[in-house]
């Protein structure tokens, strides 16, 4: 176990052990995580991308810590975005399970900081190459000139479990996930987004501006049977939209390719 | 000056004064007058210098005629030379099949007035096709040196041309690219067909609109034509074999991709999902899926993901 903030550590070197050996991990683990957070990798945090960032605006990002037992919260960061943090995930009744679209603003470690039951931080993830500019650039729907129309516009489908087992919810927002670093645009992005059933808790995401414009979230919360689920969402000029996602068809039992 | 020349061999030897990486180019025979120089079957990368286009080199009594110009200044220079050599005369003719830089980015190293282009490809070059030069500076870096995108003088329009004797037939169509040509060599029967086709290797599709790419198929299988040149991969010595492989994946990709939609999958785990066995053979394929996922994902939401707010 490493202590992000090690006493005599140095700040402006790689981690120890950190397999990834980025520059500056353990200043990023100051900004993204709790202060004196107790580290380690683990490769049971599986955190999946594609090969390449074909598009580094919109890079997926999945983390599936199911593998670990007792799961308080999983971080997505990437340590080289002038914003390192995307989002902070409570599972309160879901799996220990996201995937979100980010931003990339160069090469860099992409990785999932994963809070178990004793409080410390369990760490996994890669690297990526990516062009320029993911963070810098103007949000399409800016350039387009559209993003008022569509603001806070939700769409979502909710494919109830066949056996038992999760749902999967997925949700795609229309925002411009404004991060501040383009001229005369103000950051303005999707701050907290709920996920409750009948009065329970089920997800709960804390956002920041480097997750993706229009955010799109893959959740797989526990429901009863026949329940739909309720999602509230708010920016951060205080918009507020709460929508209902009723079950459709169950999750198909074979997933192979035709 | 001696003192600073010895102290720099003594410094680094070679390093420090060495040339610009060089395209080291072959050109592989395809028919009567007509050879294909063949792009490395890797995406663009500092080992290859980009060139991983097939570029066709097209012998006729007044100079050889290229199709595409390579990925850079030195590419198309590298090219002109290669020609000159097999025909012993200057470069005649240039025509670009479509504007992406593997193609296209070598016109500087040809006098505009023997660049031809369809009238879409020369409004992108002069429109905002240098902004893909910012993307293959980042992945080329000395490769890129002198890279320039002067505007083609001439229009490439669908139809016949003859160039010193030679009749091509060009065919302005559109599908893998927002404007895509194909040219038909009738003295040898070889369709050249830019990246329309690929063969042995995954289709890309980073502007492609599918529908567009697959009639642009049906025509292209129509032409009676003895063999093909792809836009990447090996020649086919068949008229069909590569235009079946690309219309086979497209056909598979498209509806893959909004099973993949409908049965709850993220995007990590669409790119992730199994390609059929009938495409073993196609090179990077894993690649062209997930860049296919990103392509087409946000999209597939939109018009999949039922609206839930008002």
């Amino acid at each position: 176990m490493l202590a992000a903030r090690a006493a005599a550590g140095p700040l402006d070197g790689p981690l120890p052990g950190d397999p990834l050996n980025s520059p500056n991990l353990p200043v990023v683990l100051q900004l993204v995580l709790p202060e004196g957070a107790r580290v380690r990798f683990d490769d049971r945090v599986k955190v999946s991308f594609p090969a390449i960032a074909e598009n580094q605006r919109q890079f997926p990002v999945q983390v599936d810590a199911r593998a670990v037992p007792g799961v308080r919260r999983i971080i997505i960061f990437a340590d080289l975005n002038p914003i390192q943090k995307a989002v902070e995930f409570t599972p309160h009744a879901a799996e220990a399970f996201i995937a979100i679209r980010i931003k990339l603003d160069q090469r860099t470690p992409v990785r999932a900081a994963v809070e178990v039951a004793d409080g410390s931080w369990l760490l996994a993830g890669g690297w990526i190459d990516a062009a320029g500019g993911g963070c810098s650039a103007p949000p399409v729907s800016r350039v387009k000139g559209d993003w008022s129309q569509a603001l806070m516009q939700v769409r979502g489908r909710l494919w109830p479990s066949g056996d038992g087992g999760p749902a999967r919810l997925a949700l795609a927002l229309r925002h411009p996930m404004d991060t501040g670093f383009v001229d005369n645009i103000p950051s303005y992005w999707l701050e907290t987004l709920a996920v409750t059933a009948g009065g329970r808790r089920l997800a709960e995401l804390a956002l920041n501006a480097s997750v993706a414009e229009d955010p799109s979230i893959m959740l797989m919360p526990h429901l009863r049977e026949g329940e739909s689920v309720a999602v509230a969402a708010r920016d951060s000029g205080g918009l507020d939209v709460a929508v209902r996602v009723a079950g459709q068809s169950p999750i198909p039992p074979s997933r192979e390719a035709p | 000056m001696i003192a600073r020349r010895q102290l720099l061999g003594a410094l680094a030897g070679a390093p420090l004064l060495a040339a610009a990486p060089a395209y080291r180019l072959q050109a592989e025979p395809v028919a009567a007058g007509l050879w294909v120089v063949r792009g490395a079957d890797a995406p663009i990368a500092m080992a290859n210098g980009g060139a991983i286009a097939n570029i066709s080199i097209i012998a006729t009594d007044a100079g050889p005629v290229l199709i595409d110009a390579g990925a850079s200044f030195a590419h198309g220079q590298a090219l002109a030379a290669l020609a000159r050599r097999l025909t012993g005369k200057p470069v005649a003719r240039v025509y670009l099949t479509h504007l992406h830089p593997d193609h296209s980015f070598g016109i500087g190293a040809f006098a505009p007035g023997i660049v031809a282009a369809t009238p879409p490809v020369a409004a992108q070059v002069a429109g905002d096709a240098a902004g893909f030069s910012t993307g293959l500076y980042r992945l080329l870096g000395d490769w890129m040196r002198g890279t320039e995108l002067p505007a083609p003088a001439l229009v490439a329009g669908d139809g016949p041309v003859v160039i010193g004797g030679r009749r091509l037939r060009l065919l302005a169509l559109s599908g893998h690219s927002p404007a895509d040509l194909a040219v038909l060599d009738e003295a040898s029967g070889t369709l050249i067909t830019g990246d329309l086709v690929f063969h042995n290797r995954a289709p890309a599709t980073p502007h492609a609109d599918l529908p567009a790419w697959r009639r642009a198929l049906d025509l292209l299988a129509g032409l009676g034509h003895q063999r093909l040149v792809p836009g990447h991969g090996p020649v086919d010595a068949t008229p069909g074999t590569a235009i079946a492989q690309t219309r086979a994946w497209l056909d598979w990709l498209e509806p893959a991709l909004k099973a993949a939609m409908e049965a709850g999958l993220t995007m990590v785990e669409a790119g992730d999902m199994p390609i059929p066995q009938r495409f073993a053979g196609l090179a990077v394929a894993r690649l062209e899926l997930q860049r296919s996922v990103s392509h087409y994902w946000p999209a597939l939401e939109a018009a999949r993901l039922p609206r839930v707010s008002d």
